[in-house]
């Protein structure tokens, strides 16, 4: 059985008229993952045997009403589970196998009776944008091995683009669930900021953090965020907003629908094949009632700077828990506990988390804070003042999700500041915290996917979802599927 | 346009609490000279009468009802730590 053409409701339908059990199809889910991981190495732990007892429970449950009963999962590395390992893709968790809790999205997917099937590889601790920053081992994209599934959350898209798992889970700080979406071929949604709990995320850039789902449709993805999303007690910095029922927001109906094209987000650096892409993408939504014009969004090519300087700020403050007391690693050369903390973290960081380590540290110390930090914080104000004024006047912004389609390994890896600049489109977004989604339109002269970005206003993910399936819906984009294993198209 | 010396990196690695060796300090020394003078362009843009931004959401002061709850025991807690002993978190001699 194979999942590539089936969505969360067929997998499910199929368990309810009795074609499948929950086991068959969690089972179904490690047959692939044994075809294609090792390969594509999305996974870094695997839980076969609670996953299966799951399965069996919930064949056997008197209850089955979940909202994503039986449907099988992987969850990024970052998001805690408990006593299941989580690692964050970093050497200095490589043991860390006893979590005390599940997240809030976790238990939220646990009552929705959904069956996690392990926990995904990234960019250590979400650092990176082509997953060659895992301890661990890089992520290859499911559609030519040869090239990055982008990053942080690489591992997560590349599972669900290759069909390992019907959904998952990513995080996005600056672009971590859309861009691999966009380089994997699959719908990766970053929620409003606040839309969903981060408690038990584990932090990089809490003012920007947000967990989000990776899903093959747009009607699989609203369908898993209507479970996670909610305002959470353990989380203050979630939202008192009601979510409502995102599937029901799915008529595919855009005519009248006004949509801003910023001329930034076509301009130099972004691959003309991408343009062209967007372009196309456009004359469809023209063809479905909708109109756009092209607008300017004056501070977005500010983001990239003031992005690095925020979130590596507040990186490095949250990374300073990690010093080999009360979890992780420990250096086993420390003879007194100034070394110990010295040395525990020398060995434990892998070198992107070190530089950021450094650079947010650099710009919290002494003067610099009011003149790199504020500075960056005040360029914030600027940047969210443009996403307001616009969706003040259109309904929604659209866009490129990336610059150019996935690139090579090894390709960026030595220049921090090019590797940076992958995600320029993407950046802007988390630090106005706006909603945004990237799905795919199209492909590249070398058969690699290329991603459309929607963003809208703070908690509208209906008509970001609604836009998206529109184009969805008249396109056949999301029905190409990479030849792997031998299954594909 | 600020100077980032080896000196400089050298305490910035000591206040992070990283120990990096000669190597690493080249390499961090020269990153950081980039990314200082690559943020150098956010001086284009006038800010003086610009508020900064923290939090996206207008939200203050969230409270909720401090009702005490069994969380997790103490030998939970314990059992990821690299050493422990009697209850505690053991670490290495604090003075010599």
């Amino acid at each position: 059985m194979s999942f590539l053409n089936k969505s969360i409701k067929d997998l499910q339908e199929q368990v309810h008229t009795g074609a499948s059990t929950v086991e068959q199809t969690v089972q179904a889910s490690y047959e692939r993952i044994r075809e294609v991981d090792e390969q594509l190495q999305a996974f870094l732990t695997i839980d076969e045997e609670q996953a299966k007892n799951k399965a069996r429970e919930l064949d056997q449950a008197a209850d089955k009403n979940g909202k994503l009963f039986g449907v099988p999962y992987g969850i990024k590395d970052n998001i805690v589970t408990k006593d299941v390992r989580t690692t964050c893709g970093s050497q200095f968790l490589k043991n860390f196998n006893n979590p005390l809790y599940d997240a809030t999205v976790i238990q939220k997917l646990s009552e929705a009776q959904a069956v996690s099937i392990g926990k995904l590889n990234m960019d250590e601790f979400a650092m990176g944008s082509s997953n060659e920053n895992s301890s661990f081992s890089p992520v290859r994209n499911p559609w030519n091995t040869d090239h990055v599934p982008g990053g942080s959350s690489g591992g997560s898209a590349a599972a669900v683009a290759a069909g390992e798992v019907a959904f998952s889970l990513g995080s996005d700080t600056g672009g971590s669930i859309r861009q691999p979406a966009a380089f994997c071929g699959v719908v990766g949604m970053k929620p409003t900021y606040g839309r969903v709990s981060r408690f038990g995320l584990v932090a990089f850039a809490s003012s920007m953090d947000q967990i989000g789902p990776i899903t093959r449709t747009v009607e699989d993805n609203a369908r898993v965020l209507e479970v996670i999303a909610g305002q959470d007690h353990h989380d203050a910095s979630s939202a008192p907003v009601e979510v409502p029922a995102y599937t029901a927001a799915l008529q595919g109906d855009v005519k009248g629908l006004k949509i801003a094209v910023p001329k930034e987000f076509l301009g130099e650096g972004v691959h003309p094949e991408v343009k062209a892409s967007v372009q196309k993408a456009l004359e469809v939504y023209e063809s479905l009632g909708a109109t756009w014009e092209e607008v300017s969004m004056p501070h977005a090519g500010y983001a990239i700077p003031a992005y690095y300087i925020i979130s590596s700020g507040e990186a490095s403050a949250n990374l300073g828990r990690f010093d080999g007391v009360r979890y992780g690693e420990r250096s086993k050369q420390a003879k007194n506990m100034i070394d110990m903390y010295f040395m525990s973290r020398s060995e434990g960081f892998g070198e992107e988390a070190k530089r950021r380590i450094m650079l947010g540290t650099y710009v919290l110390s002494g003067k610099n804070h009011e003149e790199y930090f504020v500075k960056a914080q005040k360029v914030r104000t600027l940047i969210k003042q443009d996403f307001d004024q616009l969706l003040e006047k259109y309904d929604v912004i659209i866009g490129p999700t990336t610059p150019t389609a996935a690139f090579k390994l090894g390709e960026k890896v030595n220049d921090p500041l090019t590797m940076y600049a992958a995600d320029m489109l993407t950046i802007p977004v988390n630090l106005a915290g706006n909603p945004a989604i990237s799905i795919p339109c199209g492909f590249s002269e070398q058969g690699l996917p290329i991603g459309l970005q929607v963003i809208g206003k703070h908690f509208d993910e209906e008509t970001v979802y609604q836009t998206a399936y529109a184009y969805e819906q008249a396109t056949d984009h999301h029905k190409k599927h990479p030849q792997l294993g031998g299954v594909g198209e | 346009m600020a100077e980032i010396t080896k000196e400089e990196v050298k305490r910035i690695a000591d206040l992070a609490r990283i120990g990096i060796t000669d190597e690493e300090t080249d390499m961090f020394q020269q990153h950081l000279q980039a990314f200082s003078d690559f943020a150098n362009q956010l001086d284009e843009l006038d800010t003086t009468e610009v508020e900064p931004t923290s939090y996206v959401l207008d939200m203050k002061n969230v409270l909720r009802k401090d009702e005490p709850a069994q969380w997790t025991t103490q030998q939970e807690v314990l059992e990821n730590a690299p050493d422990q002993q009697d209850g505690h978190f053991r670490v290495p001699s604090i003075l010599e």
